[in-house]
């Protein structure tokens, strides 16, 4: 079975590498400043060890004060797990820093996440709607929708 | 990056989204449902009738259903073209991919906006005369999903429907109701009724 790393373990690590980058570690998940997250992310991807290969999914939280962006990570090779997570605090331009540069697995999943959620993702190399159409207004998923 | 290429043009998603939100302007109201045959008996004559039920019962008696199953209604269709219920009794066991070779939209499941100018297509593609069956409560009123903003409150806003089946999803038997009540309507058409 995999192994699901604990965000606490490997948060000592990311601060050495990155100081200051890490907001909060808990067993389950590991949270990064939006700032950080492409370097931590490209970190996690690249060294030996960890070598997370594979972007599971992504999904997005609405917490009326901030929208967390959830990254679930696994290593086929080392099969480990590890979960990311991210916040942004605008609720009328949520960015994030787009990982399709080192998943392009990301690709339809953060145009899903900016078509319900209205989260833009930077770097991108397509950002647009994928499930609702072009014109419409609003994004469903936030809990101010209706 | 590199890979840019292989993206499709925003103009296209751009007519796609004027598409849509144009259908959407034009269907906020029900399109009535083709009743004029409820009062044509009295207006038929003798001679007609008789050339009418020969061609009516022509049509009814092998109606092709057109592939049109967005969602799990299409399982209940399923199992009544299947063995047990068997709508070969029908004519009916051939369901057409081409719109162009059938005669009856059996609208199983739920639709979206999103999807809904491709179903008006395959219906404005299929050759008169055409009929359609609203196939469960998504097709009929949009089911639970009516108050959604991405779901279509009845197939009724986009085409024009005969008969409803109500159910959740409708059972074979109830389908197969549906069907005979199709028959029974279409026995009744004219071909130089004023409303054909």
């Amino acid at each position: 079975m995999t192994l699901a790393l604990s965000g606490s373990e490997i948060a000592s690590q990311i601060e050495e590498q990155f100081p200051r980058s890490v907001v909060e570690s808990t067993a389950d998940s590991l949270l990064v400043k939006a700032e950080s997250l492409l370097e931590v992310a490209g970190y996690l991807k690249t060294t030996p060890g960890l070598d997370f290969d594979y972007l599971t999914a992504i999904t997005a939280v609405d917490y009326f004060d901030f929208f967390e962006v959830i990254y679930q990570l696994t290593s086929l090779e080392h099969n480990h797990s590890l979960v990311i997570k991210a916040r942004c605090y605008s609720r009328d331009n949520p960015v994030l820093p787009s990982v399709v540069g080192l998943w392009r697995g990301a690709d339809f999943q953060e145009r899903e996440i900016y078509d319900l959620f209205g989260i833009s993702f930077k770097g991108h190399p397509n950002l647009k709607r994928i499930v609702l159409w072009e014109g419409f207004e609003g994004h469903p998923l936030r809990k101010d929708f209706l | 990056m590199e890979v840019e290429e292989v993206y499709s043009s925003s103009e296209l998603d751009k007519k796609e989204g004027k598409a849509i939100n144009e259908l959407i302007a034009r269907s906020q109201e029900t399109i009535p449902d083709p009743d004029e045959w409820l009062d044509e008996e009295i207006k038929r004559n003798i001679l007609l009738t008789s050339v009418d039920a020969i061609l009516d019962w022509a049509r009814r008696s092998s109606m092709w259903p057109v592939f049109c199953f967005p969602a799990c209604c299409a399982f209940e269709f399923i199992t009544t073209a299947a063995s047990r219920f068997d709508i070969s009794r029908f004519g009916m066991e051939i369901v057409r991919a081409s719109p162009r070779q059938a005669d009856l939209m059996i609208t199983a499941g739920t639709l979206t906006w999103k999807m809904a100018p491709q179903v008006k297509r395959i219906y404005d593609q299929m050759a008169e005369p055409k009929w359609v069956i609203a196939m469960g409560a998504c097709a009929i009123s949009g089911g639970i999903f009516r108050s959604s903003y991405s779901v279509v409150p009845g197939y009724n806003r986009i085409i024009p429907v005969d008969v409803y089946v109500p159910g959740c999803p409708p059972r074979p038997e109830a389908l197969l109701h549906g069907i005979r009540m199709l028959h029974k309507k279409i026995a009744k058409e004219s071909l130089f009724g004023e409303g054909k």
